[in-house]
């Protein structure tokens, strides 16, 4: 039998198709380069997913509000490049740094109240910052942030239209930020936050400080939201209210529910699933594409993940 | 042994749900090293008490002393790393991980690791030892594997009380922990209580009167939220106004 030490390290080795999905996934601007653009929506998605998956799969926070954190860092890198410097990795750190603020003052909301009461205002959050953003003038209100141009990548690769040096550059974030998570989740910072995603009242009586728990994580999953608004103001050179939409928000949960949550793969699986599905049932059937995949996720949801991708327990019958 | 240092005191405690009174001026000291038992009939208002003791319910009027110091005000984490740990009467787990990963997490945590982000959860030596040791007293280190929700009632029950202990206590309070036990898992949880270290503390609620008689060395009755008697278990066991309450309720008080 392996010991305590063999298992728990099982639980954090990097497993074979690990390096082998990452690396497939920094050559996909070359292997599909047409694509290039898609890739990078997906990548930026997927790193957006994963932060919420950091919240609502490991701690247990729901949250429609999500977008208030991407759309900071976007329009936060936007601004930046406007008013400061066109450099694209220092943008994103201060855009990392402006949601990560954000995301501090907002966990002082969260701590207190039910999972409904931190539903309402997630969603409140988001909402009050769409309203800013449409009202200042800073941010060129409903026409969204416009003339912004980006410097070349480390002084060096311009980014181009086919979007390749973006995909890249989203890519290589999302791994970086993946690396840095998938060790959080895995220390014992990580098993605490489970812990209390799992059975708070437990959670305090083995010593865990709740809600400072909490808003340590919730913090952190806005730092990364607002990277992945960042890189999203930063390939487009634009930024428009509708990244702090209530949709943005929801689609977001969907597609981490899609990929499954508590796994930070659940994120970057959901974000590939969901918008292949879009892109492809929207060229079938531009208009009424949400139907298909609402209809996808009530059966993803009834049947169950692990049967979905299981063909072959289709029609196997119950199990006695 | 009656004359050692009192290490945790309720004094005056009430705790008022509206108009009910649950808890009625409830003094209680517990001895260091005390087995102390916590006995009344259903509804006396002990796990009322235990959840006041640690801070889950917050007590309308008196206070709570701990090795000294008034934790009255404390929260409930900040009183586990004061020493005072329980178990809970329905389990409270971590369904979703493995025996291996809560006793990890918990050791960590215990041990000041808890906000470590950089490293993974079992890199420190004496964490895993102190993982192994408790797996291998629990009998659970041939299902520290498997995830906690599948895991047989007993199991799970030993778990409960290995999480408390992986806390390092110097008060436990044990809130019927054999209860739902079948029979033949029991007398494995009854070996591990008894087998709990000397310097520990422990209040312990208990139905079963075979584990209480068994295991106590001071017995507190509670009845309809106040301190009915105190005394050693034989006092209590002969007790008339005790076995009135008893008999009343159709339960036996036997001598074990």
């Amino acid at each position: 039998m392996r010991n305590a030490t063999q298992s728990l390290h099982d639980l954090q080795r990097w497993k074979l198709w690990e390096p082998v999905l990452w690396l497939l996934a920094l050559a996909s601007p070359w292997l599909l380069s047409t694509h290039a653009l898609i890739i990078n929506e997906i990548a930026i998605v997927a790193l957006f997913a994963v932060s919420l998956d950091l919240i609502l799969g490991y701690a247990g926070i729901v949250s429609l509000g999500h977008a208030a954190f991407f759309g900071m860092g976007a329009y936060a890198a936007a601004l930046f490049a406007k008013l400061v410097m066109p450099d694209p990795l220092v943008g994103l750190v201060f855009a990392v740094a402006v949601s990560t603020a954000l995301g501090a003052l907002c966990s002082l909301t969260i701590m207190r109240g039910t999972d409904l009461t931190r539903l309402m205002v997630t969603m409140g959050v988001a909402m009050i910052l769409m309203e800013l953003a449409n009202k200042l003038d800073i941010t060129g209100g409903a026409d969204g942030l416009q003339g912004v141009i980006m410097g070349p990548l480390l002084g060096r690769f311009e980014f181009d239209l086919y979007g390749r040096t973006a995909a890249l550059y989203s890519i290589t974030v999302l791994l970086v930020l993946f690396v840095l998570l998938r060790r959080l989740v895995n220390s014992p910072l990580g098993g605490t936050l489970k812990a209390l995603r799992d059975n708070r009242l437990r959670a305090m009586a083995i010593g865990i400080p709740v809600t400072s728990r909490l808003a340590v994580v919730y913090t952190i999953a806005a730092g990364v939201a607002g990277a992945a608004g960042g890189l999203m103001a930063q390939t487009t050179s634009f930024a428009s209210v509708d990244l702090f939409a209530f949709d943005r928000s929801a689609d977001l949960m969907l597609l981490v529910v899609i990929g499954g949550t508590g796994w930070l793969y659940g994120g970057v699986a959901g974000a590939i699933v969901f918008k292949l599905l879009q892109d492809w049932i929207s060229s079938i059937t531009p208009q009424y594409w949400t139907f298909w995949i609402g209809l996808f996720l009530v059966v993803l949801m009834l049947i169950g993940r692990e049967r979905v991708i299981r063909p072959q327990t289709w029609f196997g019958g119950k199990k006695k | 042994m009656s004359n050692s240092e009192i290490v945790l005191s309720a004094q005056g405690l009430v705790k008022r749900f509206g108009g009910i009174t649950a808890t009625g001026n409830v003094n209680l000291d517990l001895r260091k090293g005390a087995r102390h038992a916590l006995i009344g009939p259903n509804g006396a208002g002990k796990t009322t008490l235990i959840n006041l003791l640690t801070g889950v319910l917050e007590p309308t009027e008196g206070r709570i002393v701990l090795e000294g110091q008034d934790i009255t005000d404390l929260a409930p984490h900040q009183r586990v790393r004061r020493g005072m740990v329980r178990t809970f009467q329905i389990n409270q787990l971590f369904d979703t991980l493995t025996p291996l990963e809560t006793l990890a997490l918990t050791v960590s945590q215990q041990s000041g690791l808890g906000t470590r982000w950089w490293q993974p959860l079992g890199q420190s030596k004496q964490v895993v030892e102190r993982c192994e040791q408790l797996l291998e007293q629990f009998h659970l280190t041939e299902v520290m594997n498997q995830k906690t929700n599948v895991l047989a009632y007993g199991k799970r029950r030993l778990l409960e009380i290995a999480i408390a202990l992986a806390c390092e206590p110097r008060v436990l309070l044990l809130d019927e922990p054999v209860a739902g036990v079948p029979a033949g898992e029991r007398e494995e949880l009854l070996q591990t209580v008894a087998a709990l270290p000397a310097d520990v503390s422990v209040l312990l609620i208990e139905h079963d009167m075979d584990l209480v008689f068994s295991f106590a060395n001071r017995m507190t009755v509670l009845v309809n939220g106040t301190v009915l008697t105190e005394g050693d278990p034989d006092t209590i066991a002969n007790d008339p106004q005790v076995k009135a309450v008893y008999l009343g309720h159709g339960e036996e008080l036997a001598h074990g």
